[in-house]
């Protein structure tokens, strides 16, 4: 009889707090659900997102993208080439084994090996030439030409147990490392292998409908305040504000536009904003032929630095960030948000339709010409709006410009079969730091290099391409940051692309809650805590 | 029975073949779900490697081949998106949808009916008419908007149940379901009451139609005027001979509400089978989209089977011939 006393107490207590979340218990609503819980399966910001919460990479990031200490307490360049980690000593895997060199091997072996990935992170390893594990608590890596973004990539990929997956014995080798069989994606799904260092563990994965996570109590560093982690994929916007201002969800990310205002002055709610590392651009085609002109006998007026220079004059940035933006985006200069690495504080944008027509006739043009912008309708936020504003701004100055706006994976098809002489789009930089944009949007294509990939402009500065080269193999910070700002201001001086706001990132959530936001967008519970 | 049977799934064959080739085709034509997938910083080696990880890379023909000859061993290929069995992420799912169909389908039955035949009764009165004119609404209100005002009515203004999810689910033969714990209940009522409204409106006007010619019938006179209490006249010899276009429809609209209950699901965030075809179509998830078509496809084979064998309980003059049907 006696011993029945607590149970019977906990009964009341369970019936007591059902249907009511307790203190330390966390839900999330999100506007989009990772692919999978693998963590080298696909390099997409929701799954980076919930991995973060489980694994960990050597270094981390704060919310404003600088490098912080994580698995590796500290690192240093022994010469251009050859960077040295050294570990975190003490910290132990979910399952109570302890965290050591050879884990980073085996996840850096890994992830070329996971099968029917759609986006992999060998991106971020293949600057990796060898690994050296001079003792279990220190990596030596080196690399084949100096590579100062290494620390950088280090943040991007989380590290798996080795023991867990039996690859105790598992040597680096750039070639292709060698084991019997590689984790399957299915095994991170189902639990087997989600065994990481992080401060939550998984309890629960069900796909489309919720991820259930737990505190580790092992947590090397500072604990997070809730015992229990859910996070709920509500896709749609209007419902996802709905489940907040319901106290379905304890905190959104991704609040709609429409709802910011309403959201702030609602008393139980709170709403935290910051600029994202996105930038809203449009790519003009630079190419001989271009297919969405016309009235310029075949010629593509775009080639021409004074019709670029027109059209960047044509948009006014801040009526756009005022009436379509709702004031939450900064009218953009270059091609990431001023402040962070690498960015030029000297870079300017105006609007002056008059300049813009003079320059126009100046480039023979004085009764413009006909151009279609083509713009996704569902990726950025109010993107078609946009390109809509943008449309009319260019008809303004006497370029009849009508919008073509598809869905996502209808716009990216066409957009990379080069159906576009115009086309609005965004670009995050994942690593926070210039190089990105500059390296991927408007550097010459050279696959060996690495260059251009989402160039499809053809635009192409010999000068820019060098001060990027250089910059890329220069590992002092300073020398570096310095290149890349110059390298900005030589795509800003050719009107390359027309940069046009920097998109915020906000989180809505309820009173008594406070999150610091994040350039980088990711949701992490373990920064969630209730206002003292 | 049996040539019945046989004739059935052969018709259902042909009808998939054709089906995948469609749908292997238009997906094939809207673009390269690489596009959508890879990481934008990636670079071009990156992306080349990524195409040939999932076979993109070769034409589209040989992608088709390769596929149908799996799908006749049984795998119908592996999502591009999940990384997992297609027809397993679409099973997955399921069990969500289909208690959701079910009370949403026992909603509109138990109130369709006894109101639709209350209408079909009594045709001039202040009571049948309201009846009519709210299922015109039910018709014509747009299922997201009424979805929306749901859940700011029940789940924001008044907090009764909640905005969305699916809650908590009780494992039932190994398979979670949620209208087994008060929770789950909670979760179910405001969606399924959102897909119900259209088919209540639909349920109401066919038994109102049907009540009205029958209720005119020498059979019905006969019974009141052998003096059978109006319960007995209504639930028996009325309701029988209505049911069978509301079987009918029901059994579609049954199928239909399975497969292509999108807006509600993603209205509500219920994890069922309509919101994975939406998120795989917008993805270009081939593998999904065609398993999903194919659990579909099979599915509405069996229901119209039992469809048909529910005709010939509540009809003895119709049979399910073998011969010359």
């Amino acid at each position: 009889m006696k011993q029945q006393l607590p149970v019977l107490a906990g009964v009341l207590a369970a019936i007591f707090l059902a249907g009511h979340a307790s203190a330390a218990d966390l839900r999330i609503g999100t506007a989009s659900e990772p692919s999978s819980l693998d963590p080298h399966y696909h390099n997409l910001t929701p799954n980076n997102t919930v991995r973060r919460h489980i694994f960990e990479s050597l270094v981390d990031q704060d919310a404003k993208q600088r490098l912080i200490p994580a698995l590796a307490e500290s690192w240093r360049t022994l010469d251009d080439k050859t960077w040295e980690f050294k570990l975190r000593k003490g910290v132990k895997f979910h399952d109570g084994t302890e965290f050591t060199a050879q884990d980073f091997v085996y996840t850096v072996c890994r992830i070329p090996n996971v099968a029917n990935s759609p986006s992999s992170f060998t991106l971020y390893t293949k600057g990796i030439d060898t690994i050296e594990v001079p003792n279990p608590y220190t990596v030596i890596i080196k690399t084949a030409s100096p590579y100062p973004l290494l620390p950088v990539e280090m943040t991007t990929f989380g590290i798996i147990s080795a023991k867990a997956a039996g690859g105790e014995a598992v040597k680096f080798d750039k070639a292709g490392c060698k084991a019997d069989s590689w984790p399957s994606t299915q095994a991170f799904n189902d639990g087997t292998l989600t065994i990481g260092t992080g401060p939550f563990k998984l309890v629960e994965y069900r796909k489309g409908e919720r991820i259930v996570l737990a505190r580790n109590d092992n947590y090397w560093g500072t604990k997070p305040e809730w015992d229990k982690v859910t996070f709920r994929p509500i896709t749609s916007e209007g419902p996802r504000v709905a489940a907040l201002l319901a106290g379905d969800v304890d905190m959104v990310d991704e609040p709609p536009l429409q709802d910011l205002e309403r959201l702030r002055k609602d008393p139980k709610v709170s709403v935290v904003e910051t600029m994202s590392n996105r930038v809203v651009y449009l790519a003009l085609d630079q190419a001989e032929k271009t297919p969405t002109i016309k009235g310029t006998d075949g010629k593509n007026p775009l080639r021409d630095i004074r019709v670029r220079q027109a059209l960047s004059l044509a948009i006014d940035r801040a009526a756009i960030v005022k009436r379509i933006m709702n004031n939450t985006a900064e009218p953009a200069a270059q091609l990431l948000a001023p402040g962070l690495f690498g960015t030029n504080p000297d870079l300017k944008v105006a609007y002056d339709a008059e300049k813009a027509k003079k320059l126009l006739a100046d480039a023979g043009y004085p009764n413009g010409f006909e151009l279609t912008i083509g713009t996704p309708n569902d990726r950025y936020i109010n993107d078609e709006k946009i390109a809509q504003a943008a449309a009319q701004m260019f008809s303004r100055i006497g370029i009849k410009t009508q919008v073509d706006a598809a869905t996502v994976n209808v716009f990216f098809s066409r957009r990379n079969k080069g159906e576009f002489s115009v086309f609005l789009a965004g670009w995050s930089a994942a690593t926070g730091e210039a190089s990105s944009p500059l390296k991927s949007l408007v550097a010459t294509r050279i696959k060996e290099k690495g260059f251009g990939p989402t160039n499809y402009t053809g635009y192409s500065n010999p000068k820019l391409d060098d001060l990027l080269t250089q910059a890329l193999a220069t590992v002092d910070d300073t020398a570096r940051e310095k290149l890349l700002a110059e390298a900005m201001k030589v795509v800003s001086d050719d009107v390359a692309i027309l940069p046009l706001h920097y998109e915020a990132a906000s989180w809505g959530m309820r009173k008594g809650l406070t999150y610091e936001p994040r350039a980088d967008q990711y949701t992490l519970a373990a920064a969630v805590r209730t206002a003292k | 029975m049996l040539v019945f049977l046989i004739r059935r799934i052969a018709q259902s064959a042909i009808v998939v073949a054709i089906m995948s080739v469609l749908v292997f085709a238009g997906i094939f034509a809207i673009g390269n779900p690489i596009d959508v997938l890879i990481s934008p910083e990636a670079d071009e080696i990156e992306r080349a490697a990524a195409i040939a990880r999932l076979g993109l890379d070769r034409p589209m023909y040989e992608q088709f081949l390769s596929f149908a000859g799996n799908a006749i061993s049984g795998d119908l290929g592996t999502s591009f998106v999940h990384g997992t069995p297609a027809v397993r992420l679409v099973l997955e799912r399921f069990p969500a949808t289909l208690e959701l169909a079910l009370f949403a389908m026992l909603i509109a039955v138990l109130f369709g009916i006894p109101l639709g035949i209350w209408a079909g009764l009594r045709p001039g009165s202040a009571a049948g008419r309201t009846i009519m004119a709210g299922s015109i609404l039910g018709f014509s209100l747009p299922t997201f908007w009424v979805g929306m005002l749901l859940i700011m009515t029940f789940a924001v203004w008044l907090g009764w149940l909640p905005a969305s999810g699916r809650g908590q689910t009780v494992d039932l033969f190994g398979i979670p379901f949620s209208f087994l714990t008060a929770d789950g209940l909670k979760h179910m009522i405001l969606p399924a009451m959102n897909l119900a409204l259209f088919k209540i409106s639909l349920v109401i006007r066919l038994a109102r139609a049907g009540t009205r010619e029958v209720a005119l019938q020498d059979y019905v006179r006969f019974a009141r005027a052998k003096g059978l209490s109006p319960v007995r006249i209504v639930g028996v010899h009325i309701l029988k001979n209505i049911m069978i276009p509301v079987v009918t429809v029901l059994g579609l609209e049954f199928g239909s509400v399975i497969a292509f209950s999108v807006v509600t699901e993603s209205v509500f965030s219920w994890p069922g089978m309509g919101k994975l075809l939406i998120d795989s179509i917008l993805l270009l998830d081939r593998p999904v989209v065609v398993a999903y078509l194919l659990v579909t496809v099979l599915l509405f084979i069996i229901i119209n089977l039992v469809v048909d064998v529910l005709y010939s309980l509540l009809d003895p003059r119709i049979r399910l011939g073998g011969a010359k049907a």
